[in-house]
């Protein structure tokens, strides 16, 4: 299999869409989520995403099928909420390694079948390591500003089993994205270079941040610049931002990767801001027009979609920059 | 320069401009088009006094002003150091960083972690999102340590200083410099992979002009140490502490501001690109007038033979008189009052007695002399002091030359009294008593009160140390006193304090109480003491407040208002106490022993040590306690802050501190040389096991006759709820149990350096010199300490030889770097005292060796440690913090003493329900 880092050199690699978006179409029931396996748990579990790689593995790979085959080289795993941390709200922290591993499973096995079709064009699994639902640098309680709700090295710790349960079932890649707290991010990239370490291997990385607002900083408050600059010290594959902004606001932010990096520029935004009822509306035709401008200006290496994204959005964007050169680095 | 091709780069991701690049909330990018990078240095505790304070007291919000002070005037980085042993380092820096973090006006900026404890650097790289500086890390330790150090480094995101130090010492020289530097950097980069440019060089900024023949090239070798490291090391970058290099013309700002924009002149050029600066002590290079420019760089540069005596002469002219020659005598033309004046401030006791009698002779009486001309002077002090200008040494020799003033006018008060007779009462501002407690024996901080008390005008009645309560009270009631102030170290003493207040309360008194010592804090004396007496109580803990409270207490203008305001504040103070603490939980004792630190005594190293049982040091050699004095604490007791050596050379008490340490040099020479001290100490090595959890068995089989001898330790155990996974430790942990089959060992001693300390304090105060009194205490405590390391040390090497090839560096010593512990009763891993008792039955150390215990379990002589050696390599050191009543009913019951007095031995410790 060709190398990630050459196909890099030759075009714009394109990644995939929403994961929950899609789902949200197979309208599952509680009783969906907990299939037989957990038909007695607890606790809730309608809203677990993640644990839908357990119990309705067909749908995701149902998903992923639909992005490689609308144009996807990579696909992200069912992972966004796989650690001890976000998994804590389903009092489901002992099955995290079951979780990552079977997502990377699922994810790698429809890769392969893809690349066997299409050896000229390969694919691959980005394992998905999510921000946790705790933050490292900001407290959560407005009187106390010193507090933080969870450490370094809890996060460094979950993040560890998780990257390890990731590369065990398959991943070729692993993606640190939505970055609000630069900190959380960093927790992960130590835990990977653990592994890495441990291992003996190497693995490409891709960092994604996530610009909150029209401030132009993420929620813990760093530029662009800043946050590139702090995530920097280990080798990477790629550095972008996701989520949270639609395609035409994340512009200028990604001029300041695309001029300061020395690595690949990734870009996966939203489709479009949430409307009144909280729903993505941009259509995959507007938003491939707006991709279309990173193209045009150099700015990215990778595409792909977030929040509302679908298939056919994945389709516009890979039929739009087909015909344009990657950003060079 | 081999090395310079090797860097080694990733495939693609070669940079094509390999700068330091930073980060805060916003990006510092460090290129050769950048001005110099100007770092902060006024939130280390180690620099700002204030700074120090304001930790210390928790007062972050306004240490965060500190930060942001900084950061509003230009600072590009800002450095935080929180190494001082007063202060949990790693606790500190990390409450302090999340406070920064959370402030965008601070956190803007990357910061420098700066500590020479890994831990706490790494603390706080943990909650720093932003790239950072660690400073610092060298190969001092070796290069193993420093390689895992700068592979974490690097894996945490931050750029690094590195010292220009080994492990044969510090770079002194330029080619010391440029080989460490190298050395460092090929190891960096090569084994380690570190990114060049985030590679900083400290390559040591050392004085100039200093007398010193070796010290004339210290500039000029740092400066073309810089140029071969900005050449030879690609993408490294260099920095320092510019203040140092002018430190030998300190108190003269004009020359001081020349040298260092000269030196930064040349060492810019020559590629240092970041350093630490006070830009109020910078002169602007081109407005050095050319005169002064000349000799400066004469100096910096070493370009005369005389560089360093034609920039001295010239300094005289450029300050003028300030400047001070052995020779200069211009001082003694002046007028009268401003001799007796300058030799009270400068502490110059040589002509005060032919003054004092011009004056006299001038004088309608002689009370006018002290009422005049010597409180003139003695005003003039008190307001340097106050404002931060004088510091304690130079007071108490003020004091000195005071007390030898007033020594020669009293014949003639006395007589002039008995001419006339007058009933005239007044004069001095207020009659202050003075007391260190019942049971307690430590004066010197009481001591320090007093004389500056006494330099302020006040009268002193200073009844000593171990005063019983009703002596107090009657010499209150006899003396007809304004205040009483009590000082106590131990823990004891603070319920003799409470005690105090409540007979003062019983006999009605009506005025303040102020409470002083170690031990007291403003906690529990509001919490305590305060309610007990109707009038005012002030927690005073330093000398220079001690003067501005005692005058707002007894000034008529300010009395009513100021006792008030002290009752109102201590309310407020004590209910945010109490509130505070409840908030804490504590686990039953049970469950505390149930999570107690579990050592595998399977594989647990046990040595038996080589000689058990007890062995007397009847007067041991002086000289050899020398090497293991640790200085800092000599210098607090002194109120000068800072750490040994780095205090000799502070920008704020730098001066005094060379002076009193020279002072102290002497004064130990004459200890020494005269055998002023004795040294004795007795310690012993027991087979031991722990029983019952808490509790430790001694047996003396190893002591000839006294074979059948068995004692017990009791220890106490933490109950604070804390987070999973920590243990609830007690000293027992260190002791393998009795279950576990295993002979385990411990040991314990007391050592005294006291013998001989109370007569020749005596002597000097006869003399009028309270100077010399404090200083013989003082050093009498630091050899006593000295005296406990340097016998620990034998101990392990030698006695137990659990550690006989252990080679550690007297710094290492005061870090505690060393295997086992020596824990001492009355302090954080075993604070009751009664303990002690134990160990003065197992060694018959009063019988032995002289020391005695107080009633309150104070040692007499003061200079004195006692303690236990517990060598188990996971043995360390910890504080017990608050525990519950059921373990103090637990205490007294394996004791067999009455629950009342447990209570009231461990009254400090228990938690307040």
């Amino acid at each position: 299999m060709k190398d990630i880092k050459e196909i890099l050199k030759e075009r714009i690699l394109i990644l995939d869409g929403a994961m929950g978006t899609m789902l949200q179409r197979y309208k599952f029931t509680e009783e969906d989520f907990r299939g037989e396996r957990f038909k007695d748990w607890e606790h809730p579990l309608q809203g677990n995403n993640d644990l839908l790689s357990l119990t309705q593995p067909e749908a995701i790979a149902e998903v992923h099928r639909k992005y490689f085959a609308a144009g996807a080289d990579i696909v992200e795993t069912n992972t966004f909420s796989g650690t001890t941390i976000a998994m804590a709200d389903y009092y489901m922290e002992d099955l995290v390694y079951e979780l990552n591993y079977e997502s990377a499973r699922i994810a790698k096995m429809v890769a392969d079948e893809f690349t066997k079709k299409e050896p000229n064009k390969p694919r691959f699994v980005a394992g998905s390591i999510g921000p946790t639902n705790k933050t490292a640098s900001m407290s959560p309680d407005v009187n106390d500003p010193g507090f933080r709700a969870i450490s370094f090295d809890e996060l460094r710790i979950a993040y560890k089993q998780q990257v390890e349960a990731l590369l065990d079932g398959g991943s070729d890649i692993l993606l640190v994205e939505t970055i609000f707290d630069t900190l959380n991010a960093k927790a992960a990239l130590f835990a990977i270079e653990e592994v890495k370490e441990e291992r003996n291997i190497d693995v490409p990385i891709m960092v994604s941040g996530t610009i909150t607002d029209a401030s132009g900083r993420t929620l813990s408050g760093q530029t662009a610049e800043a946050f590139l600059i702090s995530i920097s010290h280990i080798p990477i594959l790629s550095v972008g931002f996701n989520c949270a902004l639609g395609a035409n606001q994340l512009v200028p932010h990604l001029e300041v990767l695309s001029t300061k990096s020395e690595h690949a520029v990734s870009a996966h935004p939203n489709a479009g801001l949430p409307n009144a009822f909280g729903e993505y509306d941009e259509t995959p035709d507007q938003m491939a027009e707006q991709i279309k401008e990173y193209a045009e200006k150099g700015l990215v290496n990778i595409v792909g979609g977030c929040c509302g994204t679908t298939p056919e959005h994945i389709s516009a964007i890979a039929e739009v920059v087909e015909n344009f050169a990657p950003r060079q680095f | 320069m081999s090395n310079r091709s090797e860097i080694p780069t990733t495939n693609n991701q070669q940079p094509t401009t390999r700068y330091l690049r930073l980060s805060g909330l916003e990006p510092l990018i460090v290129t050769p088009e950048t001005n110099f990078i100007n770092v902060g240095e006024r939130t280390n505790v180690a620099g700002s006094k204030k700074f120090l304070r304001l930790v210390k007291e928790e007062k972050f919000e306004e240490a965060l002003a500190v930060a942001r002070e900084q950061v509003e005037n230009g600072a590009q980085v800002i450095d935080i150091n929180m190494d001082d042993g007063l202060i949990d380092g790693k606790q500190a820096m990390v409450k302090f960083l999340n406070l920064v973090i959370a402030e965008p006006d601070i956190s803007r900026v990357p910061i420098m972690i700066d500590s020479s404890k890994w831990e706490i650097i790494e603390a706080g790289l943990h909650v720093v999102q932003g790239k950072c500086v660690v400073n610092s890390i060298s190969l001092k330790e070796g290069e193993e340590q420093f390689l895992h150090h700068a592979k974490l480094i690097k894996r945490y995101g931050a750029a690094v200083i590195v010292m220009a130090f080994d492990e044969v010492g510090q770079a002194d020289n330029y080619d010391r410099r440029i080989e460490i530097a190298k050395r460092s950097y090929d190891v960096l980069v090569n084994k380690v992979n570190f990114a060049p440019e985030d590679i900083i060089f400290d390559l040591n900024i050392f004085p100039v002009a200093t007398g010193m023949d070796e010290h004339k090239l210290n500039a000029i070798d740092f400066i073309e140490a810089t140029r071969w490291v900005r050449e030879n090391l690609p993408h490294a970058s260099v920095s320092g502490g510019v203040s140092n290099v002018s430190f030998s013309f300190r108190g003269n700002n004009p020359v001081r501001e020349a040298m260092h924009s000269v030196f930064l002149y040349h060492a810019i050029k020559a590629g240092m690109n970041m350093g630490i600066v006070n830009p109020s002590m910078l002169e602007v290079y081109d407005d050095i007038p050319k005169d002064l420019l000349e000799r400066v760089e004469d100096v910096i540069l070493n370009r005369r033979d005389d560089a360093t005596e034609r920039l001295l002469d010239f300094a005289e002219s450029v300050v003028g008189k300030t400047k001070e020659s052995k020779v200069d005598l211009s001082w003694r033309e002046e007028p009268l009052q401003n001799r007796i004046t300058r030799a009270l401030v400068k502490g110059i006791d040589q002509y005060i007695v032919e003054d004092v009698e011009e004056a006299r002779v001038a004088a309608d009486k002689p009370i006018e002399v002290i009422e005049g001309n010597l409180m003139t002077g003695m005003n003039v002090v008190g307001d340097l002091f106050g404002s931060g200008k004088m510091f304690l040494p130079q007071v108490v020799k003020s004091a000195r030359v005071m007390k030898k003033a007033v020594a020669y006018l009293l014949p003639y008060i006395e007589e002039e009294k008995l001419l006339n007779p007058v009933t005239d009462g007044s004069g001095a501002p207020g009659k202050i008593l003075m007391a260190t407690v019942k049971g307690d024996v430590h004066d010197i901080g009481k001591n320090i009160v007093s004389v500056v008390l006494a330099c302020n005008n006040y009268e002193i009645v200073d009844l000593g140390v171990m005063v019983p309560p009703e002596k107090i009270i009657a010499a209150a009631i006899e003396h007809n006193v304004d205040i009483i102030g009590l000082s106590g170290l131990i823990t004891p003493s603070l319920d003799e304090m409470v005690h105090l207040a409540k007979e003062m309360e019983r006999k009605k008194f009506k005025f303040p109480l102020l409470i002083g010592g170690a031990t007291t804090s403003k906690a529990h004396t509001a919490v305590k003491i305060d309610t007990q007496y109707s009038e005012a109580v002030v927690h005073v803990n330093d000398a220079s407040r001690a003067v501005t409270v005692v005058g707002d207490l007894l000034k008529k203008e300010t009395s009513q208002g100021y006792k008030k305001s002290i009752k109102d504040d201590y309310d407020v103070f004590r209910e945010k106490f109490l509130n505070r603490s409840s908030s804490k939980t504590y686990k039953p004792i049970s469950a505390a022993r149930r999570n107690k630190f579990k050592i595998d005594w399977k594989t647990s190293e046990i040595v038996k040590p080589n000689q058990l049982g007890i062995q007397v040091i009847d007067d041991l050699d002086l000289n050899l306690l020398v090497p293991f004095i640790d200085w800092t604490p000599f210098f607090r007791s002194w109120e000068l802050h800072g750490k040994y050596p780095a205090i000799l050379t502070d920008d704020v008490v730098g001066e005094q501190a060379t002076d009193l340490f020279a002072d102290a040099k002497d004064m130990l020479n004459k200890i020494i040389s005269e055998k002023k001290l004795k040294a004795k100490g007795i310690f012993g090595l027991f087979p031991a096991n722990s029983v019952n959890d808490d509790d430790i068995d001694v047996t003396l089989s190893a002591v000839e006759g006294r074979e059948n001898e068995q004692f017990t330790f009791r220890t106490l155990r933490q109950q604070l709820e804390r987070r999973e996974g920590v243990a609830d430790y007690a000293l027992a942990d260190f002791i393998a149990p009795k279950e576990s089959g295993k002979q385990d060992y411990m040991g314990c001693f007391c050592v005294s350096t006291g013998f001989g300390t109370a007569e020749l304090a005596a002597k000097y105060e006869a003399d009028l010199d309270d100077y010399n009194s404090i200083m013989v205490k003082a050093l009498a405590d630091r050899l006593a300490e000295a005296f406990a390391e340097y016998l620990h040390k034998e101990v392990r090497i030698k006695h137990w030889g659990y550690a006989s090839n252990e080679e550690l560096s007297n710094e290492d010593l005061i870090k505690e770097s060393y295997k086992g512990i020596r824990p001492a009763p009355g302090y954080p891993a075993c604070p009751d005292h009664l303990e002690k008792l134990t160990i003065w039955d197992i060694l018959k150390v009063k019988e032995t060796i002289g020391v005695e215990l107080t009633d309150s379990l104070a040692m007499w002589p003061a200079a004195s440690v006692s303690g236990y050696y517990f060598g188990n390599p996971q043995a360390r050191y910890f504080g017990l913090g608050k525990i519950k009543e059921d373990q103090v009913k637990d205490f007294a019951e394996r004791k067999g003493m009455p629950l009342e007095d447990a209570e009231r031995w461990l009254a400090p410790n228990i938690v307040e329900v």
